[in-house]
């Protein structure tokens, strides 16, 4: 087992997923903002899945759940689950080329986007519209160039 | 496979682990009221990432304010003074007819009117999540803010605040799921309640029966009976009324007049809240 090298490195990435997040948009673009920090998760429970998974997940998500104000552990769940199937499955995804990753990893963020309704619902009642959907989609195409540039960022630093 | 999870619990457990810890916080969260506190001091925790996330924008805005001609800028000064000079012409006579009504309520022996106190803030986030609306504001209890405090803007209601750290804090906006206030159409003083829908555009009105007298365009204003609002702000324009005899009440929808998804400053409203409680609670009822 190789020893954990620049893991700062890793949330430093996270932190700036994060920021994406709650970054003032337009309203638009707002609608389509993509899952930041789930869609950074998922490559680095990819690339290390030794480093990070479901716990690191978890806090991820709890910082969300803290930063968009819905109720506490609805995020940090639903981070949890997409994140173990993903670690789980790690080795299969890898090998698939990155559009096609892109569309398993958009179900999994429809997953995502469905459990987060799901627990709203039953904890507050919300009403669900079609347009909650467009994250998934714009996931999707983001992930390419995600991929492709935190791919860079990991061996450039050599984070391992 | 094995051994890249040698260290520390299994795959399975951890995800055990992590869904038992989310339900615990999720009904901590819902269903106590410890939860208040903690968030407080969660959104204390939070709000320096508010800061840096908001700087782009600032940043943004403050350049494109540097770079405006100065034409424009003239132009919009001279704007900024003929609004001044109209508002304060109304301010005159607003201030008579304030003492008018103060003089009157006296006669009546009615409580009088409380005085307000306001504070402006400056929106950092303003979080679009369809289950959550929220903004967080750069003011905290080192400003005085306390929780429930009414927030309008310059055309009518925004919300309450809900948590409070020491240098900022979140308030929930009217159109919430979880948000509800008490309203008086403005033409017939019907009472209602109106809702959030998790739309920016759309409030419902609720309970209304059939026999309401109540039309398109009427105004919307608080009636201070939620305790939390004070009297008289406005809170949105009724669109929309379909009257289904099948359904138990009238749907009705309103737009809220204040334009929530672009809301910069906001107006806290204080040192009302105790005054209004007391004040709900001794005021005879209206008559509908």
């Amino acid at each position: 087992m190789r020893k954990p090298q620049r893991l700062g490195f890793i949330y430093l990435s996270l932190f700036v997923a994060l920021l994406l997040t709650v970054m003032p948009m337009p309203q638009i673009v707002k609608l389509a903002r993509p899952d930041w920090a789930l869609l950074v998760l998922m490559y680095w429970t990819l690339a290390l899945p030794q480093r990070v998974s479901v716990i690191t997940a978890f806090f991820t998500g709890f910082i969300v759940d803290v930063l968009v104000g819905t109720v506490l552990g609805v995020n940090a769940l639903a981070f949890s689950v997409v994140i173990f199937v993903v670690a789980q499955h790690h080795l299969k995804i890898r090998n698939f080329a990155v559009v096609q990753q892109a569309l398993l990893l958009g179900l999994l963020l429809a997953l995502y986007q469905l459990m987060l309704f799901w627990l709203s619902h039953f904890l507050t009642g919300v009403y669900f519209r079609p347009q909650y959907l467009w994250p998934v989609l714009t996931g999707m195409l983001v992930w390419p160039w995600l991929f492709w540039l935190l791919r860079r960022y990991r061996r450039q630093l050599k984070i391992q | 496979m094995n051994q890249i999870y040698s260290r520390g619990p299994s795959l399975p457990l951890r995800l055990f682990l992590a869904v038992v810890c989310s339900a615990g916080l999720m009904f901590l969260d819902r269903y106590t009221d410890s939860s208040t506190q903690l968030r407080s001091y969660l959104t204390a925790a939070a709000s320096p990432l508010f800061y840096v996330a908001s700087l782009p924008q600032a940043l943004f805005s403050g350049a494109s304010e540097q770079f405006m001609s100065q034409q424009t800028v003239l132009d919009e000064n001279a704007r900024l003074k003929e609004t001044l000079l109209q508002q304060s012409g109304q301010l005159q006579l607003l201030r008579f007819l304030q003492q008018e009504n103060e003089k009157l309520r006296a006669l009546l022996g009615s409580s009088a009117a409380i005085e307000d106190k306001s504070l402006v803030a400056e929106v950092l986030a303003v979080y679009s999540h369809p289950f959550s609306h929220q903004v967080v504001l750069n003011k905290g209890s080192n400003d005085g803010v306390t929780e429930f405090q009414p927030v309008i803007d310059d055309q009518g209601v925004v919300g309450q605040v809900v948590s409070v750290g020491p240098s900022s804090s979140r308030a929930l906006l009217i159109s919430d799921n979880t948000h509800a206030l008490a309203v008086r159409a403005e033409r017939t003083g019907v009472r209602a309640i109106v809702e959030g829908l998790g739309q920016w555009d759309l409030l419902r009105v609720m309970h209304l029966p059939h026999s309401t007298d109540i039309r398109e365009g009427d105004r919307l204003l608080t009636s201070g009976l939620d305790g939390r609002f004070p009297e008289g702000y406005p809170v949105a324009k009724v669109v929309r009324i379909s009257q289904d005899a099948s359904q138990p009440f009238m749907v009705v929808y309103a737009e809220p007049y204040a334009r929530l998804d672009r809301i910069r400053h906001v107006l806290l409203l204080s040192g009302r809240s105790e005054a209004m409680a007391e004040a709900a609670e001794i005021l005879p009822p209206e008559q509908p």
